[in-house]
């Protein structure tokens, strides 16, 4: 029997029975789009989780004062401040601090900022160039304001997207803040959004300006000093050196009873990633399962019918057909029924790929390791359990074959 | 010395065209020991080209199994099996499914249609295990020889079972075989059904095809030109009335 005509037996044996090949099908396309979409969910999670880890900057720290160790990132709520100017000057030492790359002082307050047409309330953070830094932002138009502007008291300001839109300014514009005339001399690049602010709705001020017209109180004192490490590699030396300078400057003995916090976005990252991991198994395992009842449900198929094939069989064979015609038809039926199974279930998980963004909301990146899985392993149990018990069959004498029941 | 050897062998040859089927000594033994049992039992027998042999017997007489041995279904486990001359005792399974595809036709008690096909493609299986062109014609053919030119695109579900057993007789024909192995080809048919297969096997005969039917019926077996009797395992020759 040439392989044409034996190809040909297959797809009539296949079109012969097309419930049991619709519902092979179905088996492996589920199966194969279920892992395909699942996998690719948890993928985008963990990606979308690494990405705002970077967006925080791996290699910073905050720097709050009281003693809190869980670390809320304004400060124990009326604590006194216990962080001051001769701290971040003492930070920015290179010698006592190597591994430190920049520090910014932080003072802030609620500040209602007025432009021509509207006003808007929002968070106004006064602080020193390294503010840049040591958010890992970037400025998207105009410039930050100097070192030299922050010794002059300089009316500047740098506006997040969103406070610019509100208030309908631009670069050049006037803002009212506190009553005194600001400038706008730049505007942040969005930011990659942090858990718990905005990060695109606040105004930037040089730390002096915002002592005198926001948030009052003594010159000498900040509300948060933030670290930059040199790398992220660096970032525990950084956390060590600053913590012996400030136990040194404030006079405190054991580390204790230290008056100040020093965090890390990567603490709170680091808990985000582990729950994606958790996630992502938790997502791989439901498409394992789906991929195995779908094997299952493939398997069962080809076993059920298995008795009547061995009937089919039994005749092939004594019309004169050899085992090996019978084993290259099965192989032909069960590999077609693998491969457009397959086939169809890429197109469906591709689909819910594009699909489930759309509806549902939810990111979906497909990458090609789980879809080559997939296939492979639902596509192999087709094979198997396709061309196995055919094959056994077709061993068989002729006459146990035809008697089968 | 030369003479006789020639001599001899031309007789063989001679014999061998006349003599289809030759069974010497055959038995078939199933399971071992205590259990063993003796399904066919020593039998010798001669079938020459052109008969029509009833093999009659009760059930358990063991005319099924002769009857797997007869079509190649099975092998002895000793005795010979001489199959127009080749010995069939000693072949191989590949050897087996050929002789069985170019050289026997099989007709069933339970037909052994395949549900899933018209009526034509059915007829057409032999012809798939077999360098064969027109397989299409061909089976159109045989089943014009059975009366059911008209019937050729239904599926078996849509054909009576006097319809459903001529078609398994044009799927026995399509290969020209030489030998028609109907095994209770009426056991599942009405007596009018039956008399329509039994008349399409005559023809056959008449027309020069060997026959071998297999039958518990004595009236079946009375469409035969000689019928031979298994008892426990044993051939009997009996002359038919």
């Amino acid at each position: 029997m040439n392989l044409l005509r034996t190809f040909d037996t297959g797809m009539r044996g296949l079109l012969g029975h097309r419930l049991r090949s619709i519902l092979t099908t179905l088996g492996i396309l589920f199966g194969v789009a279920a892992v395909i979409c699942t996998v690719g969910i948890g993928t985008a999670s963990a990606d979308s989780v690494n990405s705002r880890i970077a967006a925080l900057g791996t290699n910073l720290l905050t720097i709050s004062p009281g003693s809190t160790t869980s670390g809320g990132v304004r400060g124990g709520g009326g604590s006194a401040n216990t962080l001051t100017m001769q701290d971040v000057v003492g930070l920015a030492d290179k010698q006592d601090a190597p591994d430190v790359a920049a520090v910014a002082p932080v003072v802030q307050a609620q500040a209602t900022l007025v432009s021509l047409g509207s006003n808007w309330a929002t968070n106004v953070q006064g602080s020193s160039p390294g503010w840049l830094v040591t958010n890992a932002r970037t400025v998207s138009a105009g410039v930050f304001f100097t070192q030299q502007q922050v010794q002059q008291h300089a009316q500047v300001a740098v506006l997040g997207v969103t406070t610019a839109a509100q208030l309908g300014v631009t670069i050049g514009d006037q803002v009212t803040i506190g009553g005194s005339p600001f400038q706008v001399i730049g505007l942040l690049s969005a930011s990659g959004g942090s858990a718990f602010t905005n990060g695109d709705d606040l105004a930037v001020v040089p730390i002096t300006t915002a002592q005198d017209q926001v948030t009052g109180g003594s010159p000498n004192s900040v509300q948060r000093i933030l670290l930059s490490a040199t790398s992220g590699s660096t970032i525990g030396s950084a956390y060590d050196e600053a913590t012996q300078l400030l136990l040194q400057t404030h006079h405190i003995v054991t580390p204790a009873s230290a008056d100040f916090t020093i965090t890390s976005p990567t603490t709170l990252a680091s808990t985000a990633a582990s729950v994606t991991t958790t996630l992502t198994i938790l997502l791989a395992s439901v498409a394992a399962i789906s991929l195995l009842v779908g094997g299952i449900g493939v398997m069962n198929i080809m076993l059920v019918s298995v008795t009547e094939r061995t009937q089919e069989i039994g005749l092939r064979k004594a019309l004169g057909a050899t085992p090996r015609d019978l084993l290259r038809q099965f192989l032909i039926e069960a590999a077609t029924l693998s491969f457009v199974g397959g086939v169809l279930g890429v197109c469906a998980g591709l689909l819910a790929g594009i699909l489930v963004p759309h509806f549902a909301g939810i990111a979906v990146t497909i990458t090609p390791t789980p879809v080559i899985i997939a296939v492979v392993v639902a596509a192999g149990v087709g094979l198997i359990f396709g061309v196995y018990p055919a094959a056994r069959a077709a061993r068989l004498a002729p006459i146990a074959a035809l008697r089968a029941e | 010395m030369a003479v006789e050897a020639v001599a001899a062998r031309l007789g063989r040859a001679a014999d061998v065209v006349a003599e289809i089927i030759r069974l010497s000594e055959v038995s078939k033994v199933y399971g071992s020991g205590d259990a063993t049992v003796n399904a066919v039992d020593d039998v010798t027998l001669s079938v020459r080209e052109g008969d029509f042999l009833a093999v009659m017997g009760p059930s358990g007489s063991g005319k099924s199994t002769l009857m797997h041995i007869l079509g190649c279904l099975d092998v002895p486990t000793s005795g010979e099996y001489r199959f127009a001359g080749e010995d069939v005792s000693r072949m191989n399974e590949r050897e087996l499914a050929s002789i069985r595809n170019r050289r026997i036709g099989f007709v069933f008690q339970q037909f052994h249609l395949l549900s899933s096909m018209s009526a034509w493609r059915n007829v057409e299986l032999p012809l798939l295990y077999r360098s064969a062109r027109d397989r299409r014609q061909m089976a159109m053919n045989a089943l014009t020889q059975v009366g059911l030119a008209t019937r050729v695109q239904h599926r078996p579900n849509q054909l009576s079972g006097g319809q459903q057993q001529r078609v398994a007789i044009a799927r026995a024909l399509v290969t020209d075989p030489t030998m028609i192995l109907a095994d209770e080809p009426t056991g599942n048919l009405d007596s009018k059904a039956s008399r329509e297969v039994l008349d399409i096997l005559r023809g056959l005969n008449a027309s020069g095809h060997t026959i071998i039917l297999i039958t518990h019926d004595p009236n079946v077996a009375g469409v035969a030109e000689r019928v031979v009797e298994m008892a426990d395992g044993r051939l009997a020759e009996r002359i038919a009335a």
